[in-house]
């Protein structure tokens, strides 16, 4: 069964902007590996319980303690642009 | 002085006949005569590096000691971050950032006085199985520089292997330490999910991932690993038990021990001499007094398929924090929208962009039932695959990889059959059980093979003990040719 993949819209979720030759290049070998992939429904899996990870963990707790966090001057030293303290990103709304 | 193991290292520190800094300086020695047919190395640290030995040898003549790594050169993967070190994860869209803290398996180097000798070449974030996808030039397999020294952790094992390093940190999310282990000919080991804290490690597949020693001995291994296990409050998936023993019985031998071979890791797609070797050091094994059984584990053949819907959908997730904000690599755009797309889709690689496609598609609405929901379903089936074989073996044997180093390029247009290399190694990070590669000989072109042993869950001990038993049966001592010249 080939499966069909709408891979503009999953580019659209991943904030991936890509070409339309991109996308249709990924689009053909997404189907590809998709297709091998597909395998795991061929599985009987009727009462099976899905594994979200291999040791069984319990929620980890730490004390609600005030300990020392990462230099801000340091952190921000790292971004692209940074004002006042902190980050700084273009608008997230187009200016009329 | 480059080809020490770590024991004999150790031990030469200790008597005298070699200082911490002569073993640093021939290690970048031997890293400079390398790196351009090899490039091993992302970074390499000579000034840290010779100060951290320095420090090391000053430690030794006032009579303290941190113990077996202490001036030891080891050589990090980069997706471990390095205070004050250039950390890229090979990405272009981290390009230029240093990190202002350490990874905790970095600190616990540090904290026993190991030497940094530098960052190695991976896959990009780790994705690969052959350091083809680095963004920054493909590493070479030091035993034939037209093949890949296999992935993601390539670096490190040419490191050990070419000895710019005794000893190399990777991590390993579906193989990524043991294979590249094998196809370089040392010993490369997976611990079991939770022993070493992946705080500082930058996230592949959290459920996955851990970070493992690549070493020229099994001993070693097991030194190594004495070296990073332990408990870390930063990362609340990290084991909380008390640290397990792993050193208890390897000298021990295999009679008695029941040790399973897996029908399923073998015959099509293996390579005729990886099948021979296999077979020879499982017959050793048997005359050494363990008894072989066959064991059936019918999930196998479908961990690879649960493997490339959950390790895309982790990485999916996890990679979204790469968006030209904090860190990294920035594209301008007009909208904070339009300079994320733009920022990452120049950023990241091809296989990356591919994962995280496939993640996304995986998790998306309407198809999470299909595929990541069923993939969890199948992991479920794999650890009971696992739980039942070791009701009736002690540890389980496998090819580590159904090929040798194969040709540089030759794969890198078939992801899927790029995949398909990790077969073997894929089914213990599902389960989290540790693993290790030894090697036992090489292939018709001089390429080596390795053998790959499991256990369960925190069973190091009976898997370093089977290990070390290969190794003094096989007596794997060949080294890559070109050291001849190197040297």
């Amino acid at each position: 069964m080939p499966i069909d993949i709408d891979i503009a819209h999953v580019a659209r979720l991943a904030r991936l902007g890509l070409s339309d030759a991109e996308l249709s290049h990924y689009q053909a070998q997404l189907a590809v590996i998709l297709d091998h992939a597909a395998r795991v429904q061929e599985i009987d899996t009727e009462d099976v319980k899905p594994t979200a990870h291999p040791l069984s963990m319990v929620n980890a707790f730490r004390r609600d303690e005030v300990r020392p966090s990462l230099d801000r001057t340091e952190v921000l030293e790292q971004a692209p642009e940074h004002e006042d303290g902190y980050f700084r990103v273009p608008p997230h709304l187009e200016t009329q | 002085m480059s080809e020490y193991t770590l024991s004999g290292a150790r031990t030469a520190l200790r008597d005298g006949s070699v200082s911490a800094r002569e073993l640093i300086d021939a290690a970048l020695d031997r890293a400079a005569k390398t790196e351009a047919e090899l490039h091993a190395f992302l970074t390499l640290d000579h000034d840290g590096a010779r100060l951290a030995a320095d420090a090391a040898d000053a430690e030794f003549a006032a009579g303290r000691d941190a113990g077996p790594l202490q001036g030891i050169p080891v050589a990090v993967k980069d997706n471990m971050v390095t205070r004050g070190i250039e950390t890229t994860a090979a990405s272009q869209i981290l390009a230029g950032y240093v990190p202002p803290y350490d990874a905790t398996a970095v600190a616990r180097l540090k904290e026993q006085n190991a030497v940094i000798v530098g960052k190695t070449n991976m896959d990009e974030f780790a994705m690969g199985s052959s350091t083809e996808n680095s963004a920054f030039g493909s590493s070479r397999n030091p035993w034939h520089t037209d093949r890949v020294p296999g992935g993601s952790s390539g670096g490190s094992a040419i490191a050990v292997a070419a000895g710019s390093a005794i000893v190399g940190l990777g991590s390993d999310t579906g193989g990524s330490i043991r294979q590249p282990a094998a196809l370089c000919g040392v010993v490369g080991m997976k611990p079991t999910y939770g022993l070493v804290s992946r705080y500082g490690l930058i996230a592949f597949a959290s459920s996955l991932d851990q970070i493992g020693p690549l070493t020229r001995t099994v001993e070693d291994s097991v030194t190594a690993l004495e070296a990073l296990a332990g408990h870390d409050p930063l990362d609340a998936t990290s084991y909380r038990g008390d640290r397990p023993d792993f050193r208890t019985g390897l000298d021990g031998g295999v009679a008695g021990l029941r040790i399973g071979v897996v029908r399923e890791l073998s015959g099509e797609g293996f390579d005729a001499d990886v099948e021979t070797a296999f077979r020879r050091t499982v017959d050793l094994l048997s005359e050494a007094g363990a008894e072989i059984v066959e064991v059936s584990l019918p999930s196998m053949e479908t961990s690879l398929s649960a493997y490339y819907l959950i390790a895309p959908a982790e990485c999916s997730a996890n990679l979204a924090r790469f968006d030209g904000v904090r860190y990294g690599s920035r594209h301008d755009g007009a909208t904070v929208e339009e300079m994320m797309t733009a920022t990452r889709a120049d950023g990241f690689g091809q296989e990356v962009i591919r994962r995280i496609l496939l993640g996304t598609y995986a998790l998306s609405a309407g198809y999470y039932d299909a595929f990541y929901g069923q993939a969890q379903k199948v992991r479920t089936l794999v650890i009971r695959d696992f739980e039942s074989a070791y009701r009736r073996v002690d540890a389980l044997v496998s090819p580590t990889a159904p090929t040798t180093a194969f040709e540089i390029g030759s794969k890198t247009q078939d992801p899927l059959s790029m995949y398909l290399s990790d077969v073997c190694t894929i089914p213990s990070n599902l389960a989290g059980d540790p693993a290790i590669s030894v090697p036992v000989g090489c292939d018709g072109d001089g390429l080596p093979i390795g053998f790959q042993i499991m256990a369960p869950a925190l069973g190091e001990a009976v898997m370093f003990r089977v290990a070390h038993t290969v190794e003094q049966l096989v007596g794997f001592e060949q080294r890559p040719p070109m050291l001849e010249v190197w040297a």
